[in-house]
């Protein structure tokens, strides 16, 4: 039987927030940061987005199928590519239409409300799968949560809502001696099946491709064919997820990664035993080997691999507390505008602004945050929220 | 490894932030094994000297004899304050002018032999010739000491420490705590600025108290950044204990402690004000000191129509500043231009929320500060708002904000100048 390669790739961009001052409390609800987003959104689409899109096209009309990827696009970046760059919008219906490109089911926030509460959680992957629907005419069989946070009963509550798939991190706390080249089930329920991030194959491309003090630097597409095939001498798939920006914008073009991108598949290819498969494939295809425990959420953030980044200080659970208590009134309050800001507002990426962490470590902190302090960010947040909060219908 | 020091003051008489600096720079030397002799204008007698040994100007006589004088005058005859500049000289006139000065200092010194200067050692208005007589002293305990370096502190010692080099010969580091930028903004009094200039480019290495400062030396002063380090200062609490108050009023009091003038940024703390107390009516301001911007400050605040809510107290010492830290919910600090900054760090060691200036020394050690620049009054009034309004902010600031000041120790900044020793004795050898 061939051994596996699962390609898979996050695409997302938060609405970032305007400066918010206390004093527009209760006057304004203008809350995101318009000329920001629009300027992030076009950038990365003519950075990442396109180029990598019509790379990703031609591999897979040159394998004639044999080079499948699957992406997940929150829902939140979907509205802001139909709002700044359509044609990357248009580019990835393009990709679907192949018939060799999986999409795969997150929160449609970005949220992470699979930490607070399983209605919300049910609610805001529902709305998400439509939006996935309409734009790329599949339905999601393949979940992945925000940040790929997962628990044995996140991966529970996920299975009742269908899904037979899902991807998380092979982290090394809880693999232990295990090797995340396997497919694994989930503890409670064993119909979801898991697929783990192989951690250092992937941040080889997503962190260390331009790295020259990396003594692998440079990265070849041979090379890392080689290691590749090497992995799975022995084990039955490697399971490459990251984020679909590290394509020209993490790793800019000039760092080789588009050349690196367009030879990969074919070296992976070149080694008979090798096949190329989307996640629902990969998982339908092989056997498990056993249930993973995890009693804790895991993620694929920093060295900790745990959902510290962002409930891992006093400022964040605060925040994050204060913006579920409004909830309820918001869902039964028939206020378009109010829920849509309020779907914003949930997006991790505002909790990780929070994150105290970074002060010790984190250059990959600094690179996604537009605040120089996390009390800045803080203080914007609670600002906004407490003009929403104003906003929302008492009941 | 032995130091001559030359500082102004030293704790307990103390009139600002350099001679608790002076101080816990000096243990920590003393605990990395660095021996130093610290000479003052004019010690006390009531001086700690467990970790330094005190030398006091006043009672040393800067010449004894006659060979003393001439080689003084030979060696530090510069320090004189009078300019033998005068314009459309020729070179023989003006080498006749010189020698026509050096005699006329002659004379001045044979009739002060064995005499003794009485220091103030205070800030008065005869400052610049006590900081001469200063540098003349400071020649005679050089000659009359062994050590490896110099070590002078701030403008008022520089002039000591070259005359302590010329003598001895031994590399001198100068101290800088401050600046003439730092005390009177573009308005600068050229002779300190030369003062300090000259310092500078005497100095074999030059430390500055901050990023900020070391800046300030390289670019205003036009010092060589290659001998600029920076040690930023640190802070001694083992002799503090925070203090439970009850407070008079039922609101939230926000504090300014510190000399009302343009550098520490007053009106930005009262244009805040304005903003805050537009939206929360429950919160009081405190503005703590005196200085000359202080009359400008209550008719601002008068016209602004928030006096009810914003109140002066005056310059305040020694116990009422510990009382303002305990009544305080949030502490201010917008200083337009800050060396250094100690108060920050004694008003999070008493447990109150802080926000800096990013213009300030001290932002650059801190991470639980909320830092803004001094001119945006927004961000200044927001954050306020933020530290009254959301019990995280503060309660998380407040926290980590103790641990962090505490881990400010003068043994670091001890270690860091040692090393700074360390290299001018490699250098030499």
């Amino acid at each position: 039987m061939k051994k596996t390669l699962c390609l898979y790739f996050q695409v997302h961009q938060p609405y970032r927030l305007r400066q918010y001052r206390f004093f527009d409390i209760g006057k304004n609800h203008d809350y995101f940061d318009e000329f920001a987003n629009k300027t992030i959104m076009t950038r990365v689409a003519s950075r990442c987005y396109i180029p990598a899109n019509r790379i990703i096209l031609d591999l897979i009309k040159e394998f004639n199928g044999a080079f499948k990827v699957a992406y997940s696009i929150s829902g939140i970046a979907l509205e802001q590519m139909e709002q700044f760059a359509p044609r990357a919008l248009e580019s990835f219906q393009e990709l679907a239409q192949t018939g060799h490109v999986e999409f795969l089911a997150e929160t449609y926030s970005h949220s992470l409300a699979s930490l607070i509460s399983p209605r919300k959680f049910k609610d805001q992957i529902k709305v998400h799968v439509k939006a996935v629907e309409k734009n790329f005419g599949q339905k999601p069989k393949t979940f992945r949560n925000t940040e790929l946070i997962y628990s044995d009963t996140i991966g529970e509550m996920v299975a009742n809502m269908g899904f037979t798939t899902m991807l998380t991190e092979g982290a090394r706390h809880i693999m232990g001696w295990k090797s995340p080249d396997y497919l694994y089930v989930n503890a409670l329920n064993p119909k979801l099946k898991l697929l783990l991030r192989n951690f250092r194959l992937s941040d080889d491309i997503a962190f260390r491709f331009s790295d020259k003090k990396w003594a692998d630097w440079p990265l070849t597409a041979e090379k890392y064919a080689g290691w590749i095939a090497g992995a799975l001498e022995k084990d039955d798939m490697v399971n490459i997820f990251m984020d679909y920006e590290s394509f020209g914008e993490h790793q800019p073009a000039s760092s080789g990664i588009f050349d690196f991108l367009k030879a990969m598949p074919g070296m992976i290819l070149n080694h008979t035993n090798l096949e190329i498969l989307t996640p629902s494939q990969a998982a339908a295809k092989h056997q498990p080997i056993a249930p993973l425990n995890v009693p804790y959420a895991i993620s694929w953030a920093d060295e900790e691999r745990d959902i510290s980044a962002w409930l891992g200080n006093e400022l964040q659970t605060e925040a994050f507390q204060n913006l579920y208590k409004i909830e309820d009134q918001v869902r039964k309050s028939n206020d378009p505008d109010l829920q849509r800001d309020f779907r914003r507002l949930q997006a991790s990426d505002h909790f990780y602004y929070m994150c105290t962490k970074f002060f010790s470590d984190g250059d990959v902190h600094k690179y996604f945050n537009p605040y120089d302090t996390p009390y800045e960010a803080f203080i914007n947040y609670m600002n906004v929220l407490s003009d929403i909060t104003l906003r929302t219908p008492k009941q | 490894m032995k130091v001559l020091m030359f500082g102004w003051e030293f704790p307990p008489h103390i009139s600002g932030g350099l001679g608790t600096a002076c101080d816990g720079l000096t243990r920590g030397l003393a605990k990395h094994q660095v021996k130093v002799l610290f000479v003052m204008p004019s010690a006390s007698g009531d001086e700690d000297q467990s970790a330094v040994r005190i030398i006091n100007a006043s009672d040393v006589a800067a010449f004894q004899n006659r060979e003393e004088a001439r080689e003084l005058i030979e060696k530090v005859q510069f320090l004189k304050v009078t300019s033998n500049l005068i314009p459309y000289l020729g070179p023989d006139e003006f080498t006749e002018q010189v020698d026509l000065e050096r005699e006329k200092e002659w004379n001045e010194f044979r009739i002060s032999f064995g005499q003794k200067f009485k220091f103030s050692g205070k800030y008065g208005s005869n400052l610049m010739e006590e900081v001469m007589r200063y540098s003349l002293v400071a020649s005679a305990i050089a000659r009359q000491n062994q050590f490896d370096v110099i070590h002078a502190h701030d403008w008022l010692t520089y002039m000591a420490g070259i005359a302590a080099k010329r003598v001895s010969g031994k590399p001198l580091v100068v101290h800088v705590h401050a600046t003439e930028f730092d005390r009177s903004g573009e308005n600068i009094n050229k002779q300190v600025y030369d003062l300090e200039k000259r310092g500078m480019e005497a100095a074999d290495r030059v430390i500055a108290v901050s990023n900020l400062t070391r800046n300030i030396v390289i670019n205003n002063y036009h010092i060589d950044p290659s001998k600029v380090f920076t040690v930023h200062n640190a802070v001694d609490f083992s002799t503090v204990e925070n203090r439970e108050i009850t407070k008079g009023v039922p609101e939230k009091i926000v504090t300014f402690l510190g000399r009302i003038t343009f550098q520490k940024g007053p009106e930005y703390f009262i244009e805040a004000a304005y903003k805050v107390l537009q939206k929360i009516k429950d919160v009081r301001f405190v503005m703590a000191g005196s200085g000359d911007l202080f009359n400008r400050s209550v008719r601002r605040v008068a016209k602004l129509g928030i006096s009810s809510h914003f109140h002066f107290t005056g310059f305040l010492r020694g116990e009422d500043v510990k009382n303002m830290f305990a009544y305080s919910d949030v502490y201010v600090m917008p200083s337009v231009s800050e060396p250094f900054g100690i108060s920050p760090l004694e008003a999070m060691k008493a447990n109150v929320p802080t926000i800096i200036s990013k213009q300030s020394g001290v932002a650059e050690v801190l991470d639980h500060a909320i830092k803004v620049d001094f001119w945006d009054v927004n961000a200044l009034a927001d954050a306020i708002y933020g530290l009254l309004t959301y019990p995280a902010l503060s309660a998380m600031t407040v926290r980590c904000g103790l641990e962090e000041v505490n881990a400010l120790k003068w043994d670091n900044a001890a270690m860091k100048v040692k090393q700074i020793y360390e290299s001018l004795k490699e250098e030499k050898s």
